[in-house]
């Protein structure tokens, strides 16, 4: 469309015409979808509207031009990925008749049904689906901005990459026996298992490169998720490379020095790091603060079947940001709800009638090594305004000796890469 | 003129995708089983092909994985997860795919 930004935004403003709204085919058109973010809630939710139902326009916006996943990061601190290997590009969504913005969402006026964008537009919605996934809560450990992350990246979004390339290149460049040290927050945050993966591929990288490097994990936890089976992979593979602290034992950094690469302990213990991955704690993105979607606990409130808002009609909040407990904050859950979300709120454009009987799907893989992965799963419902784990199913691979083991987790390596290409495959294609 | 060439636009967008959207969505139930077997039961690397899958060797299998009598990394996990309607309904609808679609 070659129209430039001011013409486009002046005739929008003369005809009231947006860019979700073509005067013409409106018409022909169910209704008008918008999605915010085109992660792994709102790619999925573009896509599969699309797919589900092809009478409504559905128009994304996303600021950035090609999506880094954070899924599969990990793998590149760990050698076995590149960037491009976890980059991907819209272009399929655009196949399937997706009217993708790239600009980012400024503010909701859901009584108006419109979304304005930063560059001054508006858009004009029917139904509208949020899934802008997380912030970062800059307050929390003192000295830790945005200027400091660039020290201590954290690597917790994908955004343009640049934070876990950051990462990967201060682990490259880290002198012979050096200390990487992480900060892991509490609960809830993004990816239950992901810090612990991501401590595995680290030093998955570190054996090969540097062996007498150490990793010291500080957590704001006492436990954390597939602890079991991360302990045995750390001991099997890595001796004592490792060491985690856990929150009862004065794991919890309050303070980081970028200049000097401190970490603070909140009982005042300092600990001189070479590397540093901070993993701030988190709360739902600035957006769904802005149009005022969250509570006090800083994510936002949806209805547990059709993930509506609770303050906005006609705006159903998705993936990282919503409050949908037991579930954990995942990919897998954003794309499995993102499906739900949409034909819930499409139902009364097209007349296709709600979804009744929802089920949610997680499954979570952590590579721990070469050839050495294990999974998480969890088959979900709505029940009485909760989400409850159906009885009796899902839960963690099995722990024992790696000599009865290594088959099953060998198994589950390649399984885990046929995950990421099935998922980004049902985000993007 | 402006206003026709933006309209013009916008039409040939959509006129592209009408093709594109052939590909018909799975039945909800079987939405998750496409993160990991791929699109329409195709399969994806070492995950095993679902389309043309016999109805009576689905609800079979499912069984066993469900009663742990078939050697499993995950499916023994999921199985229970899912009522016995659910599992005709996803027998019928993977049985219905025709493999290599
Ligand atoms: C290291 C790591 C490993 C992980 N591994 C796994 C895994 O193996 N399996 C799994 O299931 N999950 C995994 N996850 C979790 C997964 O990445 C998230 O749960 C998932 O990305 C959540 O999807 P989302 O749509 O909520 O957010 P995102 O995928 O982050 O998408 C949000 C999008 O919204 C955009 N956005 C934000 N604000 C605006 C705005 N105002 N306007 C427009 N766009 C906006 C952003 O640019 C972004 O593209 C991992 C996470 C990490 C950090
Ligand atoms: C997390 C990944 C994952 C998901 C999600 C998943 N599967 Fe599987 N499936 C597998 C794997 C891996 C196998 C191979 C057996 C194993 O290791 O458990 C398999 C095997 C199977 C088989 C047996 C194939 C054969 O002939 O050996 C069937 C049938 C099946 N899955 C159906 C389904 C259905 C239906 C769904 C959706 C409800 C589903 N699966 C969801 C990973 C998955």
């Amino acid at each position: 469309m070659n129209i430039s930004r001011r013409s486009f935004a002046a005739l929008a403003g003369a005809t009231s015409l947006t860019l979700a709204t073509p005067a013409l085919l409106r018409a022909q058109s169910a209704g008008r979808l918008v999605v915010i973010g085109g992660g792994f809630g709102g790619a999925s939710a573009a896509r599969y509207a699309r797919m589900a139902f092809p009478d409504v326009d559905v128009t994304l916006v996303e600021p950035q031009t090609s999506f880094v996943t954070c899924p599969y990061g990990n793998l590149i601190l760990g050698g076995k990925r590149v960037l491009s290997d976890i980059t991907h590009s819209y272009d399929g969504l655009r196949a399937r008749g997706v009217n993708v913005i790239h600009d980012r969402a400024q503010d909701i006026d859901a009584d108006g049904h419109r979304v304005t964008l930063a560059n001054g537009e508006e858009l004009e919605y029917d139904k509208l689906i949020v899934s802008p996934g997380i912030g970062f809560r800059w307050d929390a450990i003192e000295g830790y901005d945005e200027a400091a992350a660039e020290v201590f990246p954290h690597a917790w979004t994908g955004g343009d990459g640049s934070q876990i390339s950051n990462l990967r290149q201060q682990l490259e460049e880290m002198p012979q026996g050096g200390v990487v040290g992480l900060s892991i927050p509490g609960n809830p945050f993004r990816c239950p298992p992901g810090p612990y993966e991501r401590i595995s591929m680290i030093a998955h990288y570190l054996k090969q490169a540097n062996p007498t490097a150490k990793i010291m994990a500080f957590d704001s936890k006492d436990a954390f998720s597939k602890q079991g089976l991360f302990q045995d992979a750390w001991e099997e593979l890595y001796g004592d490379m490792i060491e985690w602290v856990p929150g009862n034992a004065d794991g919890k950094i309050v303070r980081v020095d970028a200049e000097n690469k401190v970490f603070f302990s909140e009982f005042g213990e300092e600990h001189r790091v070479d590397v540093g991955n901070v993993i701030p704690p988190q709360m739902a993105a600035s957006l769904a603060h802005d149009a005022g979607l969250v509570n006090d606990s800083g994510w936002v409130p949806v209805d547990q079947t059709t993930f509506e808002s609770a303050v906005a009609r006609d705006v159903h909040v998705i993936g990282d940001a919503n409050i949908a407990s037991p579930m954990p904050k995942s990919g897998y859950i954003a794309n499995s709800t993102a499906k739900t979300a949409v034909a819930a709120a499409l139902s009364d454009l097209t007349g296709s009638g709600a979804p009744s009987d929802p089920v949610y799907f997680n499954t979570c893989y952590s590579h721990a090594g070469e050839d050495y992965s294990f999974s998480v799963v969890g088959v979900f419902r709505p029940d009485g305004g909760e989400i409850v784990e159906t009885p009796d199913s899902g839960g963690t691979s099995a722990r024992g000796p790696l000599t009865e083991l290594a088959e099953t987790r060998r198994l589950e390596a390649g399984y885990a890469d046929a995950w990421y290409d099935s998922i980004t495959d049902d985000m993007f294609s | 003129m402006k206003k026709l060439a933006l309209v013009l636009g916008f039409a040939m967008t959509f006129g592209t995708f009408q093709m594109a959207n052939a590909q018909e969505a799975a039945p909800m139930i079987a939405q998750s089983c496409a993160g990991c077997h791929g699109q329409a039961g195709a399969g994806q690397g070492s995950s095993p092909v679902l389309a043309g899958y016999d109805a009576e060797d689905f609800v079979r299998v499912w069984h066993e994985f469900r009663a742990n009598e078939r050697p499993a990394t995950i499916m023994n996990r999921i199985a229970p997860g899912f009522t016995d309607d659910e599992v005709a309904e996803l027998a019928a609808y993977f049985a219905s795919l025709q493999q290599g679609e």
